[in-house]
């Protein structure tokens, strides 16, 4: 019976390697520790068991050199787990600069992904083995968290913000993937796996999927809400070249520098107010509530693919969003040809 | 440390015979009048002992559904909604209405002053006003709970308590609130009792190191509560009138909530904890009749303890998304609060040493204590571990951890001190076999109970799920069978305690041979506590002193 009673988990990634190894020596050491006070204990409770009422004991009241070595010959062992402990934590929250980056968001109660490519998946994240990849993960409404046992990878998953983590799988198969920040009521619904594939396997079940790039996605959005019309980056625009501008450093206008990351783009479209580059008014209009989570995605995708001279011509005609901006886009001739009936009937209409 | 000592300890109770007092505190008054207001500090710590007591076993409850639950994969016995209102019961009830109150308001406030020599705590009024508040703000849980429920797990964590949350938050937070002020007003009363009414002689370090533990305990109760208090308020400011503090939609940081929320609740761990050790630590030198060995170092652990408890909330939060150098150095702090919690086991296993070991009830309950304390102190290094921590945190080796911390040490302390006092609170012995039964039930079930959980932990199984994979069910059905074993011994203590309330032998003032001011005085206790007010020349502890001479 006790053969199926399961005692250690799949060991799939880099990490995972890692984490077992400081478990195995935090387990030794510690294991140390305790055994050797329960013998001690079991050896002083039964070699100086009260034989007779009357027992005396000498009078012991300590010994300060030994009372010094046990507070802190203890510190010693915890710098070693300690640093061990963040080494692996340190390099968790840094991805490798060349890992493809699939986006996740966590909704109660199922977990959305999307692939660099644009494939898009729920509740299942399909990876190559053998190759690092990074997540960058948000929340639509309460915290989640992404938790790949196989991986020994945690991260939760928080609205208003994007999260990082990353893993580098080294076994194909099937692995559980748990929601393990308490979220409501299907909490323990919100499961699925993570399928790590070899290479070739991998290739073809991206190309079975392929829905066009998320920058490609991102860049029809990009049109179809018109922010084309001020990040136009030709000589009238009245907004910010986008080019080749995710990762630079911006200046902004009251003095502070920041790093354009997906944070940073996320809170301009959602905030244009709160951080506005130098040299330029606050404009633009907060596209809360006009963009959900996955379609922001997607604009971060266009963005982050923008190569200098490649900003979009706006060519198709797309009808302006609800509660888009009025201005007329620039550089079109001719504003609307809204008739108004009522004219007054004395008045000439021509001009 | 080797001062002059004049007057000696006199071992056994052989030199003052056996005799019930004719007015004690049980019997000077009848009727409930007589207990609703009574401001007897051991009244009160019996009032206490009821309503907590109770509390313990509606807790219990709540876990036991969860345990049975657990027992199938898919989680047959109740639903999605259910377990999550049960897991949340389980947890309010536990922590803020029975291992926050548990061994100061009993055991503390019965105590404390027969310790110090006093005739009462500083401020007797007040001392019931703290029941009257505390029980009002459990009445107010409990009927929250019982009406509807809430389903945000005993931490309430944001925006999920204020924004998705469909149950009775709102009135669960004002029965907490409430409570805290009971908090605050017993951790007050007890510091200044400590403070100006002391018998003449009892310096601070010829003090019990109970008190010590108590006074450690009290001062986190005072410093951290109010936080505590005020993140309630704000949830429910958020949740009523929408006004944005911690929700990302209205403008908010959710990690805010977790930090103010952290920053109680990492101490008030330890506000379980302390005084537990406290309880221990008068257990072990009594039965191994020694002198604790290193007195300062004990005492000073408890205040560290308490200092060191404020630096370490954002182990809480490892993965939740801080800044890698604060996750760093909040690791680091935790390391340096497991070192005085180290400082007391090594003390306790070394008092021993040369001792003449009794294993009575007491004593057992105090060895259990020490073994299953350790084992979550140890696992406590593991979680401080960064690279470890990411993998089990939120996980069943959390839950296995605290509740070796919380169950095995603060519970397995509290039953050592009430079978410890039992004699001195009530003047009746209980059934030796069955307490002693009692104690190795509970070890056992604890130990079935949570050794799997650990394992569980490990393999991925998060907490507060419902239902889970297959291969989960033989660990969970174990720790289910244990559970069912800690559940008899629980109860049991329960029957042959009440019993030796009518068909106990007489215990005397010493049943045990202790030192301590509150065994030189009756059992029960005269109203009054002492008839005269002692006067103490002696370090505690002064176990191995003899009539003749003899110094170690």
């Amino acid at each position: 019976m006790f053969a199926e009673v399961p005692l250690f988990p799949e060991q799939a990634s880099t990490t995972a390697e890692r984490v077992d190894a400081l478990f195995f020596f935090l387990c030794a050491v510690t294991g140390i520790m305790a055994v050797s006070i329960a013998l001690l204990l079991l050896y002083f409770a039964v070699k100086y068991r009260r034989r007779a009422e009357d027992d005396r004991t000498p009078r012991i009241l300590g010994n300060k050199r030994l009372e010094w070595f046990w507070t802190i010959s203890p510190m010693f062992v915890f710098l070693i787990m300690f640093l061990w402990g963040a080494s692996i934590y340190t390099s968790v929250a840094q991805p490798p600069p060349d890992a493809p980056e699939v986006f996740v968001i966590g909704k109660q109660w199922m977990w959305k992904i999307q692939h660099p490519d644009g494939q898009r998946e729920i509740n299942d994240l399909h990876i190559p083995v053998g190759r690092p990849v990074k997540l960058t993960l948000t929340s639509e409404d309460v915290i989640h968290d992404f938790f790949v046992p196989a991986f020994r990878t945690k991260i939760d998953v928080v609205p208003g913000r994007y999260v990082h983590t990353w893993f580098h799988p080294t076994k194909t198969g099937r692995f559980h993937l748990f929601c393990s920040q308490y979220c409501g009521t299907s909490h323990a619904n919100m499961v699925g796996s993570v399928v790590v594939m070899e290479r070739a396997e991998y290739a073809e079940w991206l190309d079975s999927h392929a829905e066009g790039s998320l920058a490609l996605q991102g860049r029809k959005l990009f049109l179809k809400l018109q922010c084309i019309t001020c990040h136009s980056a030709n000589s009238q625009a009245r907004a910010p070249v986008l080019e080749d501008l995710y990762g630079r450093t911006v200046n902004l206008r009251d003095g502070r520098t920041v790093v354009a990351d997906n944070g940073y783009l996320r809170e301009s479209i959602l905030y244009p107010e709160a951080k506005v580059v130098q040299g330029w008014e606050s404009i633009m209009p907060t596209f809360k509530g006009q963009v959900n989570e996955e379609e922001l995605i997607r604009l971060l995708a266009f963005i982050k693919s923008l190569k200098p001279g490649r900003t979009p011509v706006r060519t198709e005609d797309f009808p302006p969003p609800l509660g888009a901006p009025e201005t007329p886009p620039g550089g079109n001739p001719k504003p609307p040809q809204a008739v108004p009936t009522n004219r007054p009937e004395g008045k000439s209409n021509r001009s | 440390m080797s001062s002059t000592i004049t007057t000696r300890f006199v071992p056994q109770a052989k030199a003052r015979p056996p005799r019930a007092p004719e007015v004690n505190y049980l019997n000077v008054a009848y009727g409930v009048k007589s207990w609703l207001l009574t401001t007897d500090h051991k009244r009160i710590a019996i009032l206490y002992l009821f309503t907590v007591t109770l509390m313990f076993f509606l807790g219990g409850a709540a876990a036991t559904v969860i345990r049975l639950n657990l027992m199938t994969p898919t989680g047959e016995l109740v639903t999605a909604d259910t377990y999550n209102k049960l897991f949340s019961a389980h947890g309010i009830i536990m922590v803020w209405f029975f291992l926050v109150p548990v061994v100061p308001t009993v055991l503390g406030n019965f105590l404390l002053p027969l310790m110090i020599g006093a005739r009462d705590l500083a401020f007797p009024k007040l001392n019931l006003l703290s029941w009257y508040i505390f029980t009002i703000g459990a009445v107010i849980t409990l009927w929250a709970i019982l009406a509807g429920g809430v389903d945000t797990g005993w931490t309430f964590y944001t925006p999920f308590s204020t924004r998705s949350a469909r149950t009775n938050v709102i009135p669960t937070i004002i029965g907490i609130f409430i409570s805290g002020f009971s908090s605050i007003l017993t951790g007050l009363n007890f510091i200044v009792t400590m403070h100006r009414m002391r018998a003449p002689g009892l310096t601070w370090f010829r003090m019990p190191l109970f008190l010590w533990a108590i006074y450690a305990g009290s001062i986190i109760l005072v410093l951290a509560t109010p936080v505590l208090a005020v993140a309630l308020i704000l949830i429910g400011v958020e949740r009523a009138w929408g006004i944005g503090i911690f929700d990302p939609e209205l403008g908010g940081d959710p990690l805010l909530f977790q930090h103010l929320f952290w920053f109680y609740s990492h101490p008030v761990v330890y506000i379980m904890i302390l005084p537990a050790m406290g309880v221990v630590t008068e257990i072990i030198p009594c039965f191994a009749r020694k002198n604790i060995y290193g007195y300062e170092f004990v005492a000073a652990s408890s205040v560290g303890i308490a200092v060191l408890s404020f630096f370490v909330w954002a182990h809480h939060m490892f993965v939740a998304g801080q800044s890698v150098y604060s996750a760093m150095i909040f690791s680091a702090l935790s390391y340096l609060v497991a070192v005085p919690s180290g400082v007391k086991v090594f003390s306790w296993t070394a008092t021993l040493y040369k001792g003449s070991v009794s294993l009575r009830t007491p004593m057992l309950f105090a060895v259990g204590f020490i073994a299953l304390f350790t084992m979550g102190g140890l696992t406590g290094l593991m979680l401080a571990a960064l690279g470890v921590d990411m993998h089990v945190h939120d996980t069943y080796f959390i839950i296995a951890h605290f509740h070796f911390i919380m169950v095995g040490g603060a519970v397995m302390g509290y039953m050592g001190g009430l079978h410890f006092w039992w004699p001195k609170m009530t003047g009746r012995m209980y059934s030796e076999f069955l307490s002693k039964l009692a104690a190795l039930i509970i070890f056992v079930g604890f130990m079935l109970t949570f050794l799997p959980q650990f394992v569980l932990g490990y393999l991925g199984m998060p907490r507060r799920y419902h239902v889970y994979p297959p291969e989960f069910q033989i660990l969970n059905v174990m720790s289910s069978a244990g559970a069912s074993i800690l559940a008899v011994g629980y109860v049991l203590p329960l029957f042959y305690l009440i019993w030796s309330l009518y068909g106990g032998k007489p215990a005397g003032p010493n049943p045990w041979g202790a030192t301590g001011l509150e065994w030189q005085t009756p059992s029960p206790p005269p109203p009054h506590n002492f008839d005269e007010t002692p006067i103490v020349t002696t370090a505690p502890y002064e176990y191995s002193l003899e009539e003749t001479d003899g110094v170690g």
